[in-house]
């Protein structure tokens, strides 16, 4: 028997999962899909929050206000890309100055350091691009942007360093009370935990209804993006956002930790059996294109490289649900985690684990834990150190992506790993070969070719993403 | 540091053609560097005919057209260094680059020679709505996964855009067995020669679908099908006009772009309509000693025109090494006129011509039966009459010296004029 | 009288052919809108015996790749396409292969033969 079993692999998971690794427990991590951070984790605005936008005393404003500042010291120990570049939300008129001040009183209660209102002219100074029409902004020095799977998947290498284990490709079916615990039978059979922590993201009432009463409901919201090449980057230097009013919540222009510029999102409600329609459309892409140029008159959406839509968890009960099922003792719901979720989430993880510390009467802390896990990118190396690189291992010599210059040493590695890529894609979102202007046009197939070597595969094997996303459809010539 | 009179960058039809001329002229010391596993460029992917005719008089595949090259370039004894990665140009002309046997290199060169070819526009790039699944391909990725490695994409395809390499998969997917459902066309008339559209969609019943586009992709893990619909004058889909073709496979081929991301580094101006260096006649770029040519300067249609212009660069490479390029010259500018969209070169400095000012230029739109113009300060020095001339087919004008030679011209415009009958 | 219209391939220019039976020319055909004589050639041919050549690819092994373009020396009739593509399909070629050579003699007793288009070199 497992102590601890946490279903779902996305940032909130795995961040319990390499938090809970700290101690001596035996841990294991159930993701019905075929690589971590594959959900809600994968397709968001990837932006660590300044905390003050959630109303004083949520879960949301407890702990994003909390989460954010431990973002630095994660993303170090992790090696996962983070830069604080601070946010500002765009006041256009006098009923977004009310607005603004209103946020602005929030991040105060919120315990948010260093926001200020600014006016018009140090916004310009600020954000050259800026839409003439601004006449104030909220700005939040402390707001950040991260690599969100880098995060999810360096949280679960880290954790699977520290003695957890990860079961890909197994989707829970249900969950027994047993002796002792819980009967959690999944794709590959039964698994038997003393405690059970729900991270499914936007299926997260479909595994708390399993064993516990119908406490809340999670409706699917779809957001949709733009990404702009990093010629565009020039346009936005801090997360720029735009007060909500009656035109709606507004879109966000940001850069991103590599250089793109992100636009987005517009907010879509699904219904119950839409969770994972994942399909951009025209019309709301429209929406998103139109409502950032409120911000920024002339983006250059001629430089969109790619547009993608992700779901996000919304809870019934507005809030963040974190607490023990009524019904269910030792079976934890972590649900809800809608945006700022990824801001959150490290704060989300310690409290989790302080929780299970009170229950299980104390945790046995581990002696060898480590919290470092390291990667290498050949591209920030300096000439001497990519000699030696390639000395050690010729590999880093050859270019597979030419927009991103991903060596192929990087992707080897990136598969080799512990929690190691299978899909083209598990690649692209690890070193990121077909995040560039090409989207994949030259190195997808190098990248297909590299996957089938080092995983002793048929090319026509591998997959882009999906279990079902083949490539291939044969050789020519043998019809 | 390794150092040559003339580096190339790429080693394709441009980059090949640019050092067998340096080398004729007289210069010894030549690089060339390719980023594949062999020489060849895009070339070796374009099995179909077609190549030659102006360069050899005959008609040759793409490979053919390669290996007569690159057995020029062997037989000339001139460096090559394969599976090799341009990293960046910095001052002084000094390149990094790398590969897996000499590691990091920084090689100096006298000259260099831009050769890097284009890419394809991807989907992003049109932002087209619907699922992310597999099974939607550039045509050129497609066609490389098809004729180098002997992978098939799909079984039942459709393709949007109708340029020539669209029009030559059609035919490629079909003789390899699969169902290629429609091409669709955004605009109203096809980007690709019509010997194409005849030989590879006609021939196999293929229907080519003008003014329609790809609205939306279906399928969550593999594509299931596209939507296409009409579209109006203003390319804008029509409402009602949809229709669901099941396929597994979309192809797009939908544009290329010059590879510019070295040039933009190396600080050398891009004209904003090609999205390729600013050239002189001698196919320098802004930066003294750099040359660029082939479709990282403007995207052609026929690699014989990329011979002849990449054969241009690398003579003039060669007498920049050697110091016979005149600098303090009459330079004039070239303006595309009504009608044209971009001219190759920018700057014309009439001391370094030979006998002919050769240009190249795209028209805007397609034309019948009209006259290209070409002024002088505004006096008409030659008119052309044409019957037929269209987006997809580059245009070449010759000027011979002459012309303008002595008469300390400032500008040079092209335009499409009415008024042939 | 019989009446087709083609569009000749022989040029990047892509003339609109009438092409009329005529008994009183030599050829049996009358050609209208041609620009040059090699239409007038294109059109008849493509009435009576149209052909077109083939470019594919063969399997090949022990080259740095498994695929080998090649080419019919001339126009093959344009019926036998398919059957071409088919006999090609069969072939299993070995590495080194220079480019002209002879893969397939006188296929489908066309006349015509199936050419390297390239070189390929032993790995």
């Amino acid at each position: 028997m497992y102590d601890v079993a946490i279903i779902g692999a996305g940032v909130i998971g795995n961040s319990i999962a390499r938090e809970l690794s700290r101690y001596n427990l035996d841990i294991v991590i159930i993701e019905k899909d075929n690589d971590v951070s594959n959900g809600t984790t994968k397709a968001n605005s990837a932006i660590v929050h300044g905390g003050y936008d959630a109303k004083p005393g949520t879960n949301m404003a407890k702990f994003n206000a909390k989460g954010n500042p431990m973002f630095d010291r994660l993303c170090d120990e992790l090696d996962v890309p983070f830069k604080r570049i601070g946010s500002l939300v765009l006041a256009f008129n006098d009923k977004d100055m009310d607005t603004l001040k209103e946020l602005y009183d929030r991040g105060i209660k919120n315990g948010i350091p260093n926001v200020e209102i600014i006016d018009g002219e140090k916004i310009k100074e600020m954000e050259p691009n800026i839409n003439e029409d601004v006449i104030g902004a909220l700005y939040s020095p402390t707001a950040g942007i991260v690599g969100s799977y880098e995060l999810a998947i360096a949280l679960a290498e880290n954790a699977v360093d520290n003695g957890v284990e990860l079961m890909l490709n197994n989707e829970v079916k249900d969950i027994q009370k047993i002796h002792g615990g819980y009967r959690i039978s999944a794709t590959t059979g039964n698994i038997d935990s003393k405690y059970v922590i729900n991270c499914a993201g936007v299926y997260a009432d479909k595994i708390n209804n399993m064993v516990n009463k119908e406490s809340f409901k999670i409706k699917p919201r779809r957001g949709q993006y733009y990404i702009l090449d990093k010629s565009a980057s020039h346009i936005a230097k801090h997360v720029i956002f735009q007060c909500p009013n009656e035109l709606g919540k507004g879109v966000l222009i940001a850069p991103t930790v590599h250089g793109n510029i992100i636009v987005g999102p517009d907010s879509q409600d699904l219904n119950d059996n839409q969770r994972d329609e994942l399909q951009t459309t025209s019309n709301r892409l429209d929406y998103v294109k139109n409502t950032a140029k409120r911000s920024i008159k002339n983006i250059p959406f001629n430089k969109a490289i790619t547009n993608f839509a992700g779901m996000r968890a919304e809870p019934s009960t507005g809030d963040f649900i974190i607490e023990e099922a009524e019904d269910a003792k030792g079976f934890i719901n972590v649900a809800g985690i809608k945006s700022p979720g990824l801001s959150s989430a490290p704060a989300i993880a310690e409290y989790v684990v302080e929780f299970i510390k009170k229950i299980a009467n104390g945790l046995d802390k581990k002696g060898d834990f480590n919290p470092y896990r390291k990667m290498v990118v050949f591209d920030e190396l300096s000439s001497e150190e990519k000699t030696e690189m390639i000395k050690k291992d010729p590999r880093y010599g050859r270019i597979i992506c030419r927009c991103e210059n991903i060596t192929e040493g990087e992707i080897v590695d990136c598969i080799k790993r512990n929690v190691g890529a299978t899909t083209v894609d598990g690649v692209k979102r690890r070193v990121r070969p077909g995040t560039g202007r090409c989207q994949g046009g030259f190195c997808g197939p190098r990248v297909m070719e590299i996957l089938a070597r080092e995983l002793e595969k048929e090319p026509k094997d591998i997959v882009k993403d999906g279990k079902e996303s083949y490539i291939l459809t044969g050789e020519t010539k043998d019809s | 540091m390794l150092k040559y009179d003339v580096v190339v960058i790429g080693g394709g039809p441009a980059g090949l053609a640019a050092a067998i001329e340096a080398k004729k002229n007289g210069v010894d010391n030549i690089l060339v560097i390719e980023r594949d596993k062999e020489l060849g460029g895009i070339l070796q992917q374009c099995i179909h005919n077609g190549f030659g005719l102006h360069v050899f008089k005959e008609e040759l595949t793409g490979p053919g057209y390669a290996e007569r090259f690159i057995t020029e370039l062997k037989s000339l004894d001139i460096d090559y260094k394969l599976d090799t990665m341009v990293l960046d140009i910095t001052e002084g002309r000094v390149i990094n680059a790398i590969n897996t046997i000499d590691g990091f290199m920084k090689i100096e060169g006298k000259a260099i020679v831009l050769a890097m070819g284009c890419r394809e526009r991807p989907r992003g790039a049109l932002s087209i709505p619907g699922t992310r699944p597999a099974g939607v391909f550039t045509a050129g990725t497609a066609q490389r996964f098809i004729n180098m490695e002997g992978h098939m994409v799909g079984k039942k395809v459709v393709i949007l855009g109708s340029g020539d390499i669209g029009l030559i998969m059609a035919r490629r997917l079909t003789l390899e067995g699969a169902e290629v459902k429609a091409v669709a066309e955004l605009m109203p008339y096809s980007g690709g020669l019509t010997r194409n559209i005849v030989q590879c969609l006609d021939d196999f019943d293929i229907p080519l679908l003008l003014s329609h586009t790809v609205i939306d992709i279906k399928g969550k893990d593999r594509v299931e099908g596209v939507v296409i619909a009409k579209v109006d004058e203003n390319r804008r889909p029509i409402p009602g006009t949809e229709k669901l073709y099941e396929c597994d496979t979309l192809l797009l081929s939908v544009g290329l772009i010059p590879e510019n991301e070295l040039s933009k580094s190396a600080g050398i101006k891009l004209d904003t309509i090609t999205n390729g260096p600013m050239v002189n006649e001698s196919m320098e770029t802004n930066i003294n000693g750099i040359f660029a040519c082939g479709n990282v300067v403007h995207v052609h249609d026929l690699v014989d025109y990329v011979t002849e212009e990449s054969i241009r660069a690398g003579k003039n490479a060669a007498k920049f090494v050697k110091d016979q390029l005149i600098d303090n010259s009459n330079v004039i500018d070239t303006k595309p006129g009504d009608g044209i969209r971009y001219i190759v070169p920018h700057k014309v400095r009439v001391e370094n011509l030979d006998k002919t000012l050769d240009m190249f230029m795209r028209v805007t739109d397609v034309y019948k039966d009209v006259k290209l113009v070409i002024k002088a300060d505004g006096n008409i020095i030659r008119e052309m009459k044409k019957k037929h001339l269209a987006p997809g087919e580059m245009e070449r004008v010759k000027i011979p010296v002459r012309d303008i030679k002595g008469k300390n011209i400032s500008n040079i415009t092209v335009s499409v004029e009415r008024g042939v009958n | 009288m019989k009446q087709y219209e083609k569009v000749c391939i022989v040029c990047p220019v892509g003339c609109r052919l009438t092409i009329t039976e005529d008994s009183d020319s030599d050829s049996g055909y009358k050609v209208e809108g041609n620009n040059c004589p090699r239409g007038e050639k294109y059109g008849i041919k493509e009435v009576t015996n149209p052909t077109r050549v083939l470019t594919t690819t063969a399997k090949i092994k022990g080259s740095h790749y498994e695929r080998l373009p090649v080419v019919t020396s001339d126009g093959i009739p344009k019926d036998k396409l398919f059957q071409c593509m088919k006999e090609i399909n069969t072939l299993k070629l070995e590495a080194p292969i220079n480019a002209g050579d002879i893969v397939i003699k006188n296929i489908l007793d066309t006349g015509i033969d199936i050419i390297a288009s390239r070189s390929m070199s032993k790995e």
